[in-house]
């Protein structure tokens, strides 16, 4: 009774077996890697893909069971591109999950195919408030403009910067930043006393950065994408606005740790409010620096700490659903989940799924002969404020 | 062949359609039927065919060379995408044609411009059109979205019946009846007294005004046809993609285009198709290959088929059609072969 | 008051700048009758053999300058002795095809060996900052620039109007059958005009690294200006696209400064009037191709 019990089992097991065969391909989990590999932000495709090669280095490629596999495509930037390629990977090579997206317009591109295939986008890069409330099965693991700007207003106005200038980009990211710091910094009691805003594309910041000077303010506010901040900074020491005492305040992404050492001593004393510094002073991220600059012989920037977070996300994910790689569930597992970055402690807001993270505000400081944002003020857990206000 | 047969017999001749072209027909759709899960990219060359067929009629035809097509494609691409999110025109087919005829009227009056000057000079001016559209585009953002694109374009079902769906096959067959459909009319156009009178302009300006060829006139009706091809495929490429954005004005898309155009070679009409084709298919083969360093070869790709000739590269391609077809259809019958270049 | 000379001062030393980038394109183009869209990458040549020589051998800046000319002008006389000669009597197209694939080669070649992220050159404190005139803010650089470049265009049309090589080079290019009948060396007359451009291009690129940025992309990014500039300024001699780049390095940064909000029109507006004014360029020849 007991032995044909057995037989039967095994025989089940057989059949269950062969009945998986098909679903072979379930034993790996594969992720669509969509970032802009060429193009003017291919620095940022190219962080992202280093950080998420360093943590598969460091944590092996296998999870729960199974095997991750990352399936890189190049978007170029360019939405079309982007939207293109979430399809194919989606339809034909099955992807459970696509990650990445350097700007705004393609991760917007993608929501849908998120929402219609059921396939969880993390969001690495960009940065616009509204991105996660395009599709439920948007996951943000980078920062919202919003969350680094208000704080740098509310600071400004507390620490005696009444006139500012500002000077952004023109395009979603850099006016959300403007936004949100205006908003903060008018209700403080500041003045905008000169607005520009500059193309994106954008060879020459000399004519911006002299109206800046005209205007005479305390101090300015900047927003310009990751990678045009050494140019930015060259110019704005050129103009010797450093000289005439006119700090650079701002998101971090101007001071991007992946330029900020060949900026030039122009670049100290600038005062921005960011998600994460080369220099945070935790065990994490020394461990983290250093296999960076170890594997890639650069620093590694926020971008790079974005797709590191978010494969992560991904991995610990999995864990929780004990390998189940369907969308609805793995969204379910990275809602609320906390841990230990290397920016500090961090958390996926279950409600908007968009990251919830300490904001820094930190001062360009020379330690050991090299530029670094040293932060010395916290601001904890911040929530994105573009979509609290709601 | 001691008379020479006058010019109509000729001109009758050669537009008939020939074997190799109704094979051609024939394998790209059973293309959408053989290969399901490649749809996008598929309806993607189709677009771009489309467009290059727009841009083979101005250069191959009448020899006017364009950097700044993308103009036409943008606006194309922009009416469709505000015809749709506003539900001004929710029926697709519609929307379509009105979109290229709102590409139309831009080529029309940016003709007079173009159609003085060298070609330096006519390469300069349609790409200061096309970069002046897309400043505008950016500048208005408020219509256009910005540097974010127009976002939560919902097409509605062609005709009513026929849903865009996820795998794109419907986007694939709508566009490629579409780019059948212009392109009969593209060869009815070229094959007429009309095109004829264009290619007679392309060759000798001076001598096509001598025997009475109103040759500004001419320039300006083929210039806003193909404007029209242009916006038609660029509002294809809003309508199943869902998307515009300010790159559909871009210098690039312009560039690559004309590298597509000239790889395919001009003056045939299906030098657009086939250089899409190529062109395309080498881009998805090296990014597919190397995300980071797929440029360099697609670059080296374009010098060597420099170095070795277009000419004699088209000769070894359709060395095996021809064999065949030749054994089907008689030792005169090839596939039609692309015209030397103008300038 | 003052901010209208320094913006003029800026557009002037913007415009140089590109003066000395396009104007081996001018050649090449308008002379030679050779449409070299790759120009750009002999630019991005010279800007990056200059970032190394200082950044990563600790040379210093003006050293390293003359260097970037020598080297970017090496590089353009191999390429033109192996693959440009043999395309000067082909189509254009054909030329723009050939000359946009050595592009994308180059700017995927650079991505591989210097990685995508821009690229700065450390400049001596001698050259940094501003300083005033009578209230008028002078960047250090830009006027280093402004000198350069305006000794570079004097020789340049020294060489081309006084000199033998320069009557040579008029002469190979109005027709270079009879200048080999009269035993010049067209080939070699030719070799040295691209290489020369090419040289210059590479020193536009070490100087502009500093205001444009320096990146992969550079050839592709900048293509447009140079364009524009040699289709505007004509191509009779390089007085034309000496003035085109000062209207355009003018009309850009005075545009930037003045309406920012419609920056990118004024240019091109300027270009398209320009052309349709006058379609052959500013200085152009009415019988040019």
């Amino acid at each position: 009774m007991f032995i044909r019990r057995q037989l039967l089992l095994a025989a089940g097991a057989i059949a269950a077996a062969a009945a998986v065969v098909p679903a072979q391909a379930e034993e790996t989990v594969k992720i669509g890697l969509i970032v802009p590999m060429t193009g003017g932000q291919a620095s940022t495709g190219k962080q992202i893909d280093n950080a998420i090669k360093l943590y598969m280095q460091q944590k092996g490629d296998t999870v729960a069971g199974k095997k991750i596999e990352i399936i890189l495509r190049d978007d170029a930037a360019v939405p079309d591109n982007t939207k293109r390629l979430a399809q194919e990977l989606i339809v034909n090579e099955k992807v459970n999950i696509i990650a990445g997206f350097g700007v705004t317009p393609a991760a917007l591109a993608a929501a849908p195919l998120a929402t219609q295939a059921k396939v969880p986008e993390i969001v690495m890069a960009a940065g616009t408030s509204i991105i996660t409330e395009r599709s439920p099965y948007i996951v943000r693991t980078s920062f919202t403009l919003p969350q680094s700007s208000t704080i740098i207003g509310d600071w400004a106005v507390k620490n005696g910067i009444k006139k500012v200038a500002t000077l952004t980009s023109d395009y979603a990211p850099g006016n959300d930043a403007l936004a949100s710091f205006k908003e903060h910094f008018v209700a403080g009691g500041g003045e905008i006393v000169e607005e520009v805003k500059v193309p994106l594309a954008n060879p020459d910041f000399a004519p911006f950065l002299q109206r800046m000077k005209d205007s005479k303010p305390d101090a300015m506010f900047v927003f310009v994408p990751a990678g045009q901040g050494g140019n930015f900074m060259k110019q704005y020491a050129e103009r010797g606005l450093d000289k005439s005492g006119i700090t650079v305040i701002g998101p971090g992404d101007v001071m991007d740790d992946d330029l900020l050492n060949n900026m030039g001593d122009a670049a100290l004393g600038a005062v921005t409010a960011h998600l994460y510094s080369a220099a945070h002073p935790s065990q994490t991220n020394k461990e983290f620096v250093a296999a960076y600059k170890k594997a890639f012989n650069n620093r590694p920037g926020f971008m790079a700490v974005g797709g590191y977070d978010g494969i992560h996300l991904i991995y610990e994910a999995l864990k929780k659903t004990g390998g189940d790689a369907s969308g609805d569930k793995l969204i379910a597992a990275m809602k609320g989940m906390k841990w230990e970055s290397s920016r500090g402690p961090i958390s996926i807001d279950p409600e908007t799924r968009d990251i919830v993270q300490n904001i820094y505000i930190r001062k360009v400081e020379k330690v050991d002969g090299e530029l670094y944002n040293v932060e010395f003020a916290t601001f904890e857990a911040v929530k994105d404020p573009g979509k609290t206000k709601k | 062949m001691t008379t020479l047969p006058d010019v109509s017999t000729h001109a009758v001749a050669s537009a008939r359609w020939r074997p190799g072209e109704i094979a051609f027909w024939i394998v790209v759709v059973a293309c959408g039927f053989l290969f399901p899960s490649r749809y996008l990219i598929m309806t993607d060359i189709v677009r771009l065919a489309l467009f290059a067929l727009s841009l083979d009629l101005i250069l191959g035809y009448a020899g006017i060379v364009s950097l700044g097509h993308a103009a036409f494609f943008g606006v194309g691409a922009y009416a469709a995408g505000l015809l749709a999110l506003h539900g001004i025109i929710s029926e697709p087919v519609l929307a379509l044609v009105v979109a290229g005829f709102a590409a139309m009227v831009l080529g029309f009056f940016t003709s007079f411009l173009v159609i003085r000057g060298v070609d330096l000079t006519r390469l300069m001016v349609t790409l200061g059109i096309a970069l002046l559209l897309e400043a505008l585009a950016e500048r208005f953002s408020d219509i256009t979205g910005g540097t974010d694109g127009l976002q939560g374009i919902e097409m509605q079902p062609i005709l009513g019946h026929f849903a865009f769906d996820i795998f794109g096959k419907t986007g694939f067959f709508y566009s490629l009846i579409v780019l059948f459909l212009l392109f009969v009319l593209a060869r009815r156009i070229v094959h007429s007294p009309f095109g004829l009178s264009l290619r007679a302009i392309r060759n000798n300006p001076l001598r096509a005004a001598a025997i009475g060829i109103p040759v500004n006139r001419r320039l300006i009706a083929i210039y806003t046809v193909s404007a029209f091809y242009a916006g038609i495929a660029g509002a294809l490429f809003t309508q199943t993609t869902a998307l515009a954005s300010l790159d559909v004005f871009s210098f690039e898309r312009s560039a690559d285009l004309m590298l597509m155009l000239v790889i395919g070679g001009t003056g045939y009409l299906y030098g657009g198709l086939i250089g899409a084709v190529v062109f395309k298919m080498l881009q998805e083969l090296f990014s597919t290959i190397t995300p980071q360093y797929w440029l360099f070869w697609i670059g080296l790709v374009l010098v060597v088929i420099v170095l070795v000739g277009r000419a004699r590269i088209h000769r070894w391609v359709l060395w095996l059609p021809n064999l065949i077809i030749r054994q089907f259809a008689g030792r005169r019958a090839v596939v039609v072969v692309p015209e030397s270049d103008p300038s | 008051m003052t901010s209208l000379f320094t913006i003029l001062f800026d557009g002037v030393a913007y415009g140089m700048l590109l003066f000395v980038l396009a104007c081996g394109l001018a050649v090449t183009l308008g002379l030679m009758n050779f449409v070299n869209l790759a120009h750009g990458a002999f630019a991005m040549a010279g800007g990056y053999i200059c970032a190394v020589l200082v950044n990563n051998s600790g040379w210093p800046f003006l050293v390293a300058l003359p260097l970037a000319f020598v080297a970017s002008a090496a590089i353009g006389v191999v390429l033109e002795r192996a693959l440009y000669r043999h395309l000067y009597a082909r189509s254009h197209l054909d030329q723009v095809l050939f000359s946009i694939g050595l592009v994308f080669m180059s700017v995927a070649a650079v991505d591989y060996i210097m990685g995508s992220s821009r690229v700065f050159i450390k400049l001596p404190a001698a050259l940094e900052g501003q300083f005033d005139l009578f209230g008028v803010g002078i960047g250090r650089y830009r006027l280093m620039i402004i000198v350069i470049c305006g000794f570079l265009t004097v020789a340049l049309q020294l060489i081309l109007a006084r000199t033998r090589f320069g009557s040579r080079l008029r002469a190979a290019v109005d027709d270079p059958r009879a200048a080999i009948g009269l035993g010049i060396n067209v080939p070699q007359v030719f070799a040295f005009t691209f290489a020369f451009g090419c040289g210059l291009a590479g020193l536009g690129g070490a100087l502009s690294a500093e205001i444009l940025g320096l990146d992969p992309y550079f050839p592709l990014k900048f293509m447009i200006y140079f364009l524009i500039v040699v289709t505007v300024g004509g191509s009779s001699s390089i007085t034309g696209p000496f003035l085109a780049s000062l209207l355009l390095g003018i009309g850009d940064v005075a545009g930037k400064y003045y309406v920012p909000k419609m920056g990118p029109f004024v240019i091109y507006t300027i270009m398209i009037v320009i052309l349709i004014w006058r379609p052959n360029g500013l200085f152009g020849r009415t019988a040019a191709r």
